[in-house]
């Protein structure tokens, strides 16, 4: 399952390759894109939802400015 | 500019003005030991306090910079060392310590302006890219009860008719069912030609609707239409990343650990050495504004995306800056034939009569032929272009896989293959070796000559190729199911290298790994193909590119890069896209490395002051990602 969020206030390119690294480390998570110019994350995971509690987390660690519209 | 920008505009504007008031306010002499105050001698060398200037300095710095510092506690707190926000703050607070006040000011204010700078330049760019790629149509005229009003395109069934007015953007894939009207593609497709369309024929959503009023019914859904399609393949085009973006940020994570400990290194061992910690430290803080790698980081994606938003306003759907990234690349380029390199419908190349006028002998073929639905008999009534009489034809019979026989003003007149002709007895036969296909034609026993009918070439195929070869193509090859002459007559004219003939569709995919196996190691191999029956060999290929895509789903599904329109001239372009773009992300790579590298060292050595350290991080992103933005208008 394949699911596009929008991102708010990703204001920096690096943070978002961070946060790409941390978010495909997440167990559960197939494959995980953040793209800075689009300002958007897909997850690839078995059971999205499921795993959307840690994805929200583990971007407020790495760049906590940055909002997840679920 | 955003709210958030605007808070930072002014935030810069009242920090500057302290920032300048600091500057020209003389030292105030105090009588009384208040603290913090330093003792100064004055002239007379009588001993007095002075207030220090530093806590002064410390308001602008902390209007311009105290979300950087609350960013990096915050940061550290989570375990987030390294990041600029930190970086930006030893590097300061450690001006602050070695007395450099305004240096510490004023690069954090330098610092901000750039970052704004940078934010403002990149919402730009995306801004003007979305602008590009906008083809989303607001909302679909719908009748109810005898109005005409305005609903969603997602609310509008299969099967409703819609209304589009004059300059409305047709919302949904359908029919005409009534009203003319010319239909601007450009958005779609990159040509500027407008098509017309009338009664019956298809509309595609995400034209815009030129002159005439339309009624159109709807045939799918928009999440099916194709502008919610080709909406959802451009926006999804970032998400699979180029070679260039990864190696970017495996090397940003290796790149600032081994700058700040250089930057440690720098501080303590000279200083050990030498003692002086004053020279030492403050080169060592340089590093540190140095160490942040996001003008590196910044400008590949910018630049792929500018290139795929360049690309898709030519009407060249690029479905990943991987795919741009190996098209640059591009070292052979095979093509299918038939509508691809060809019209993909049969036309009259020649005509040969014997005995009579050439109209004279396209007259009668097209007479006789003119009930016939054969596409080869549709294409001798196209060429012939007048009208015809059908009252001149009497006892027309068509002989399956022969031909025609007709009585035309009163003649008999007999239209078909080399077989027709032997079987009525038909003497001296002409039989020239043409490519294509022969129709022979005999009135009242006698042979009158013969038309030769062929898929002519598009008229753009021999200069696109030309320009792939001039863009850096290094081979073009054509796989055809067509008989070897008809091949070996197009692959000639349009001047191919190879060219594979009688092949059926598994063959096409045979040769296409053979030629896998021969190409060069730095090299891709690029398929062309339309979509139809040739999904195999667009997956198999490096870049699988499909033509013609408009309303063909399984061109999209398959294909690495759509071509919106049949013209092969954009595939130079796409190639020429890609070119461009690597050209710009290897310039922002190398200048903005070199420019880095070139500051460490003269901080090193101690040429370069802190303000050189901050062009060289927010100054370099904000030329990289100039540079990027010229990819918006890339032809």
């Amino acid at each position: 399952m394949k699911k596009t969020f929008k991102l708010i206030d990703l204001d920096c390119a690096n943070c978002a390759a961070k946060m790409e690294t941390a978010i495909k480390k997440l167990p559960g998570v197939i494959d995980a894109s953040v793209s800075f110019m689009t300002q958007k994350m897909t997850i690839e995971a078995e059971d999205v939802d499921a795993v959307m509690k840690d994805v929200v987390k583990c971007c407020k660690k790495v760049e906590p400015d940055c909002e997840i519209v679920l | 500019m955003t709210r958030k920008q605007k808070k930072t505009l002014y935030r810069i504007l009242i920090a500057f003005v302290l920032f300048v008031v600091c500057l020209l306010l003389p030292t105030v002499w105090l009588s009384g030991p208040i603290p913090p105050l330093s003792v100064v001698q004055d002239r007379n060398g009588c001993g007095t306090y002075a207030l220090a200037r530093w806590p002064l300095f410390l308001v602008p710095y902390l209007v311009i910079g105290w979300d950087v510092l609350w960013k990096a506690i915050r940061n550290i707190m989570r375990g987030q060392v390294f990041d600029e926000n930190f970086l930006m703050c030893v590097a300061t607070i450690g001006a602050l310590i070695i007395g450099e006040y305004p240096e510490a000011v004023a690069v954090m204010l330098f610092y901000q302006v750039g970052e704004l700078f940078q934010s403002v330049a990149v919402s730009r760019s995306r801004q003007s890219i979305s602008e590009l790629m906008d083809i989303r149509p607001d909302y679909a005229n719908v009748e109810r009860e005898g109005q005409l009003v305005q609903v969603d395109p997602d609310e509008v069934a299969v099967g409703d008719v819609i209304v589009i007015k004059a300059g409305e953007r047709v919302p949904l894939d359908g029919k005409v069912l009534e009203g003319n009207s010319a239909l601007d593609t450009a958005a779609l497709t990159g040509e500027s030609l407008p098509r017309d369309v009338g009664v019956g024929d298809e509309v595609i959503s995400g034209c815009v609707n030129l002159s005439g009023l339309l009624h159109v019914q709807v045939s799918k859904p928009f999440g099916q239409s194709t502008v919610a399609r080709i909406l959802d393949l451009v926006e999804n085009s970032s998400e699979k990343k180029a070679q260039a973006e990864h190696f970017i940020t495996k090397f940003a994570r290796y790149y600032t650990p081994i700058v700040v400990f250089a930057a440690l290194a720098l501080a303590v061992i000279p200083s050990l050495l030498d003692g002086q910690w004053g020279t030492w430290v403050p080169r060592a803080l340089n590093f540190l504004v140095v160490s942040c790698p996001c003008a590196l980081v910044i400008s590949i994606p910018l630049s792929f995306f500018g290139g795929l938003g360049g690309a898709s306003k030519q009407g060249i759907l690029v479905k990943g800056s991987n795919y741009l990234e190996a098209l640059a690349e591009a070292g052979i380029v095979v093509f299918d034939k038939t509508g691809t390199l060809t019209q993909g419908r049969f036309s009259v190349t020649a005509v040969h009569p014997e005995g009579m006028e050439e109209r004279e002998l396209l007259e009668l073929a097209a007479l006789a032929e003119q009930f016939s639905t054969h596409p080869i008999s549709r294409s001798i009534v196209t060429a012939w272009g007048g009208t015809l009489d059908q009252e001149r034809v009497t006892d027309v019979e068509e002989i399956a896989g022969h031909g025609v026989r007709a009585v035309v003003d009163g003649r008999r007149v007999l239209a078909g293959n080399g077989q027709l002709m032997d079987r009525e007895n038909i003497k001296n036969v002409s039989d020239h070796d043409h490519p294509g296909t022969i129709i022979h034609v005999a009135a009242d026993g006698k042979y009158a000559g013969h038309l030769v009918i062929a898929d002519q070439p598009k008229a753009t195929s021999a200069q696109a190729l030309r320009e792939l070869k001039a863009a850096g193509v290094r081979q073009t090859v054509m796989l055809t199911g067509d008989a070897q002459g008809a091949a070996q007559a197009v692959a000639q004219e349009l001047g191919l290298d190879r060219f594979y003939a009688q092949l059926l569709p598994a063959d096409k995919v045979e040769r296409v790994e053979d030629l896998l196996r021969d190409k060069g190691p730095k090299e891709k191999l690029v398929f062309v193909g339309d979509g139809i029956n040739d999904a195999p060999v667009l997956s198999r290929a490096d870049i699988g590119v499909a033509m013609g895509a408009l309303g063909s789903d399984a061109a999209i599904e398959a294909a690495d890069i759509v071509l919106m329109d049949n013209d092969l001239l954009k595939l130079p372009v796409a190639v020429r896209i890609a070119r461009k773009t690597l050209a710009i992300v290897r310039q922002n790579v190398v200048f903005a490395l070199g420019v880095k590298l070139l500051v460490l060292v003269l901080s090193a050595l101690g040429y370069a002051n802190m303000w050189a350290a901050v062009f060289a991080d927010v100054g370099v992103s904000v030329l990289a990602i100039l540079n990027a933005s010229r990819m918006l208008k890339a032809k």
